[in-house]
């Protein structure tokens, strides 16, 4: 049904004039006779194509799903030369990329660990505290455990990514990543 | 499918009542995607899969009742 003038058929569902009407009905007209299917079928329209937006989402997880358990050829970068941290110290390195701030930290005279850096509640840099056994976010006092990357308190929920590290003539090299995205 | 023929007060019942469900649906979706991408980020890909399955499922329920239903109805 083809309307001239919309305006001229818009009435009040309580059928009084309209200078009887709130002044918020003047703000917000609607085309009572008017408000049929039209609306409501762009209104299905919209959820059909957010379902297939889902459906799509739910695929492209699928597809960083299946490329993180092909093994990616991380390259081996030396991090740290011999003698160069001592018990407790730390030391910020990129890897695999630059901008992938990672950090590792010298645990025992024989043992080294390295985390990506962000924290994983907002992508704060992390600071390791060795004296209190753990990395520190400073932005919302969220609390990894030092020696898994485990989340302790504070907002994350998830484990930081871990680096796979060798020890070869005393130098340390990162290898590779185990778990989690940089 | 022949559809019996309803009033326009019965379609519109009819309509509203789909689009709840389709709603509800959509929703359900929306939790399963929000779900799937933490767990994904957490290191686990065990759901990955079957979350993706089923929110396949919501959408072709969606499309069939939006589509083939409510096309239906409106002749």
């Amino acid at each position: 049904m083809r309307i001239e003038n919309p305006d001229s058929i818009s009435k009040a569902p309580d059928g009084r004039p309209d200078r009887d009407q709130p002044a918020w009905r003047e703000q917000f007209p609607i085309d009572w006779p008017t408000d049929d299917f039209r609306s409501r079928r762009d209104f299905t329209k919209l959820l059909g194509l957010t379902s297939l937006a889902f459906v799509v989402g739910q695929i492209w997880i699928v597809l960083l799903a299946f490329r993180r358990r092909m093994p990616l050829g991380l390259p081996e970068m030396e991090v740290a030369s011999p003698d160069e941290l001592a018990v407790g110290d730390s030391k910020i390195f990129d890897y695999p990329r630059a901008g992938a701030t990672c950090v590792l930290t010298r645990v025992a005279s024989d043992r080294f660990v390295a985390y990506g850096q962000k924290c994983t509640h907002l992508s704060c840099p992390v600071i390791p505290k060795p004296e209190k056994n753990c990395l520190q976010c400073p932005c919302h006092e969220g609390v990894f455990d030092l020696a898994t990357g485990r989340p302790l308190s504070g907002p994350p929920r998830r484990p930081l990514p871990r680096l796979r590290l060798k020890v070869s003539d005393g130098r340390v090299f990162a290898v590779g990543i185990e778990e989690g995205v940089l | 499918m022949n559809l019996p023929s309803f009033a326009r007060s019965q379609r519109l019942t009819i309509v509203a009542a789909i689009l709840a469900f389709v709603l509800v649906l959509v929703v359900l979706q929306l939790w399963l995607l929000t779900a799937t991408m933490e767990s994904f980020l957490a290191g686990s890909g065990a759901i990955v899969v079957p979350a993706a399955l089923a929110s396949l499922g919501c959408f072709a329920l969606n499309f069939g009742l939006l589509h083939f239903f409510l096309r239906k109805l409106e002749r």
